[in-house]
């Protein structure tokens, strides 16, 4: 793992690159965040529905808990963890573990680029 | 930073490879890990499975679970884990790794699996390995299914493990075993939350 310190600026348009123009990618909406954040969806194994909140929580700025494996999960909020979002691989392997996990399939790039802007205004 | 958090991980393994010949040549059996503990406190204790030394695999593993000691299973178990369905499909819960991460990790499981360890338990454990849960279709193998595992548990009541709210599981070796992070698996610190000491 690089211990790469990219800012958080960089993140964003690395993790956004990937949709249409740079100019268009760059924003994510931060309100369309907030809202797929508590977004519950039903899975298939039979394991309770799920959503971001099932393991980071509603306050970002408090510790979460793995769904399964209780393990404490540190807070997400840069405000107090500023750690968050300064490495850009990290970034990427949560957000494609964690929506196919939870979603059930990978988030697209809008939906990545909300879900970090979210994140950021926390 | 690298160099210095290299030099430590240099150290760590050769602080360890000296500890495991020297483990070695008084381990004739599964039992005789109790005898070198014995008299070794808390803190004393030896690691009866070699400690994880790999800052990768402590990042990435552990940031989920306690990052399981290499030598707690046979590395055909490991290279079924770490492969990319495995990963992806991971006791339920997506892991999946960037390619060279997953090469590195599954080489550190490799290099230091049950059947590459010298230390005593992690001998059990890669002697012990369920083959039934290791053929190919079905679900990845597990520490807890191994037949050591089930051996040296056979005695505690489920209500103190998946019945504790404080356990839930047997995968949670950290929450009885306080050792088991350092790789320190003997009876004398287990600790059973709302229970207590365990004594067979």
């Amino acid at each position: 793992m690089k211990p790469d310190m990219k800012t958080n600026l960089a993140v964003l348009i690395l993790v956004c690159g990937a949709s249409a123009g740079p100019t268009a990618s760059f924003a994510g909406d931060a309100a369309a965040g907030a809202a797929a954040w508590t977004k519950e969806y039903p899975q298939t194994d039979g394991s309770p529905a799920r959503s971001c909140v099932t393991c980071h929580g509603r306050d970002l700025t408090k510790p979460g808990q793995h769904a399964v494996t209780n393990k404490v999960i540190e807070p997400l909020a840069p405000s107090v963890n500023p750690q968050r979002l300064t490495d850009q691989a990290k970034v990427e392997k949560w957000l494609l573990r964690n929506c196919r996990w939870t979603l059930g399939r990978e988030c697209t790039p809008v939906e990545k680029a909300d879900f970090i802007s979210y994140i950021q205004t926390r | 930073m690298r160099t210095s958090t290299k030099t430590v991980a240099m150290l760590a393994v050769a602080i360890l490879s000296l500890g495991a010949v020297g483990l070695a040549l008084g381990d004739s059996d599964d039992d005789d890990h109790e005898k070198h503990e014995k008299g070794g406190g808390w803190v004393k204790s030896r690691p009866d499975v070699a400690p994880v030394a790999n800052a990768t695999y402590s990042a990435e593993c552990g940031s989920c679970h306690m990052a399981y000691q290499p030598g707690l299973l046979p590395g055909d178990a490991w290279t079924q884990i770490m492969s990319p369905a495995g990963l992806s499909d991971h006791y339920g819960d997506d892991a999946s790794l960037a390619d060279d991460v997953r090469a590195d990790i599954t080489a550190f499981l490799l290099n230091n699996s049950a059947d590459q360890a010298e230390r005593s338990r992690s001998r059990a454990f890669a002697v012990s390995a369920n083959p039934t849960a290791s053929g190919p279709g079905t679900t990845l193998p597990r520490i807890t299914e191994t037949r050591y595992f089930m051996h040296e548990h056979d005695e505690i009541p489920a209500r103190l493990v998946t019945g504790n709210p404080e356990v839930g599981s047997f995968s949670q070796c950290n929450s009885c075993h306080r050792g088991a992070a350092e790789g320190v698996f003997n009876e004398k610190q287990v600790s059973i939350p709302g229970y207590g000491r365990w004594e067979d």
